[in-house]
């Protein structure tokens, strides 16, 4: 595999200030990567850079080994779509065919191409609809049609899903993934949302600040972040300050908070770790002392808050630190749980990820 | 009430019988606020997207200019283009003044800012990111302006009714630098004012029903053009 792009020292300003700052970023071809962020970290300026709207500062962009030139027939080799659809107030049919038309394709080889990928992104019947009489989800299956239908070599989407329902998310993300692995394309893909990030993404890019703090497997960015606030940011909720106080074969000993807890990894005695877990790794018992299975780790408890989450309950709890567990409503019902009630919490040493701090 | 009536009986028969002096008049009319119409159409379109997508100093100004241009009261124009024209003035020499080119100019002068005008504000009401999402689809910059303008297609054909509308129905400019000269340079509403002046309600009605009837035609065909564009053609 050869990289399709790479970034070296990239530095954009925009209005004065630095917006973006990566040193290097190497994206395969055929590969999809996530970058994820909250707003305002960059990740829109990435995509504009990639797609030469946008002038660097300082460094350079490799497209193929070659620096990106700045002129037409690069932006035609690439697609980009933007947030919202944007689609042009004309048919959906003569919306698709618009990049087409721009580089000036035979007439029957626009028509096939139209066609093929109104079929792809199952909106044929739509064809003939005028684009303000699309529903949301429709208009978005429009706007990637229109960058698809370009085969581009690199396609750079900005939130293609963001305005989306839920239920239609998951359908269009489903579909994308199989469009895009059929048809190779190598996709920048810039989210705010973890879950498509870890649908969609081959590999995740966190972008916080401007900055590239970690780029990996969606495994690797999720259960081992590589600082707090990575891990902030990719929800992991529980992040505590610890020492190591033993080592024994890749088993720790980490007193924190008072606790003695247990986790996996690859720190010396003495050392000064923040201590992450996810909350639906942690297992809550109603009574003291219930801590049962393969989990190493017990805290207690109070519960000083409980909250809805879809068919989830978040409940933190109060451990001498904020403690905070994911369970099903059904078993917060059966548990009998409640705010201000005493709990155990349990956790296994695997499932503790470990920064090294200071 | 009996003068409206006779002077409307009389207008329409006035306009069946085929009067050729009204017909000559109103020919006139129409070539000459058409043209001056086009020509806005041919500076303020381009002028107005450059003024509504351009970021380059002294834009504010510009558009201020245009704006103010929009409220150009014909008569003051008509003294300008008066002085500019007269005989012994910067442009005497090219003989213009009291020609139907005359009026061409001035009318020139009062529809370019409409168009130009109307042109900033029918594209401004795009979306901005929109240019950028064409880029972004490899239009070029040509292409996409081409693309701007389809899609405001609707009030740009409002702003070149409204620089038709200002010129046709516009009398002041017309009077002072055509000088209202029969078979040369009288137009619908020259003439309008000089049969009430003498006092020929009957003529002068029959003028304004033509004027009435001819800015309504044009809009007429406009309208069904605008209409035309918003389906969704294929």
């Amino acid at each position: 595999m050869t990289a399709l792009f790479e970034i070296h020292d990239l530095l954009i300003h925009r209005q004065g200030q630095p917006v973006l700052s990566i040193d290097r970023l190497a994206v395969e071809e055929g590969e999809i990567l996530a970058v994820i962020g909250p707003n305002g970290a960059g990740k829109s300026t990435l995509l504009l850079a990639l797609a030469r709207l946008l002038q660097p500062t300082i460094g350079q962009i490799l497209f193929r080994g070659q620096p990106i030139p700045h002129d037409l027939t690069y932006r035609r080799r690439i697609a980009l779509v933007l947030q919202d659809p944007l689609l042009l107030n004309t048919s959906v049919y003569n919306n698709v065919a618009a990049g087409l038309r721009f580089r000036r394709l035979p007439r029957i080889a626009i028509d096939n191409r139209v066609r093929d990928w109104l079929t792809r992104l199952g909106i044929d019947a739509l064809r003939d609809r005028p684009a303000p009489r699309l529903s949301g989800g429709e208009a978005q299956r429009a706007s990637l049609a229109r960058a698809l239908v370009l085969q581009p070599e690199l396609l750079l989407l900005d939130e293609p899903f963001g305005a989306l329902d839920a239920p239609t998310r998951a359908r269009l993300i489903d579909d994308l993934q199989v469009l895009l692995k059929s048809t190779a394309t190598t996709t920048v893909f810039v989210t705010h949302d973890q879950d498509e990030a870890m649908l969609l993404g081959d590999r995740v890019a966190v972008l916080l600040e401007g900055r590239l703090r970690q780029i990996g497997t969606p495994e690797a960015i999720f259960s081992a972040p590589a600082d707090a606030e990575v891990a902030a940011f990719v929800g992991v909720e529980t992040v505590i300050a610890g020492r190591v106080t033993q080592a024994q074969e890749g088993l720790l000993t980490i007193q924190a908070h008072g606790f003695t807890l247990e986790a996996v990894g690859d720190f010396s005695a003495g050392r000064s770790v923040l201590f992450c877990l996810r909350p639906e790794d942690v297992t809550l018992w109603a009574e003291a002392g219930m801590g049962k299975g393969s989990a190493r780790n017990q805290v207690t408890g109070k519960i000083t808050r409980m909250t809805l989450q879809g068919p989830l309950v978040r409940i933190i709890v109060d451990c001498g630190f904020p403690l905070v567990s994911l369970v099903t409503r059904a078993s917060a019902k059966q548990m009998g749980l409640g705010e201000g009630q005493p709990v155990t919490a349990t956790f296994k040493a695997s499932a503790v990820h470990l920064i090294p701090r200071g | 009430m009996r003068l409206i009536w006779e002077g409307l009986l009389q207008a329409i028969r006035l306009l069946l019988s085929g009067n050729a002096e009204v017909w000559e008049i109103t020919l006139l009319s129409l070539q000459v606020s058409g043209l001056a119409t086009s020509i806005s159409l041919l500076i303020g379109l381009p002028l107005g997207t450059g003024l509504a997508l351009g970021r380059f100093r002294g834009r504010q100004l510009a558009l201020s200019l245009v704006n103010t241009g929009m409220a150009l009261p014909p008569v003051v124009v008509g003294l300008i283009v008066s002085i500019f024209l007269w005989r012994s003035g910067p442009l005497g020499d090219f003989r213009l003044i009291y020609t139907p080119g005359a009026i061409v100019i001035a009318q020139l002068i009062i529809a370019a800012p409409v168009v130009t005008g109307l042109t900033v504000a029918a594209l401004q009401q795009i979306d901005p990111r929109l240019r950028l999402q064409l880029l972004g689809l490899g239009a070029s910059r040509g292409q996409v302006i081409w693309a701007l303008w389809r899609e405001a297609r609707l009030p740009l054909l409002a702003a070149l009714m409204a620089g038709f509308g200002s010129v046709i129905s516009e009398v002041g400019a017309s009077m002072m630098v055509g000088g209202n000269i029969r078979h040369q340079t009288r137009v619908l509403t020259t003439a309008i004012v000089l049969e009430t002046g003498k006092g020929e309600f009957a003529s002068a009605i029959a003028l304004s029903l033509l004027l009435l009837f001819l800015a309504f035609l044009v809009n007429l065909v406009l309208t069904w053009v605008q209409q035309q564009s918003t389906r969704g053609e294929r």
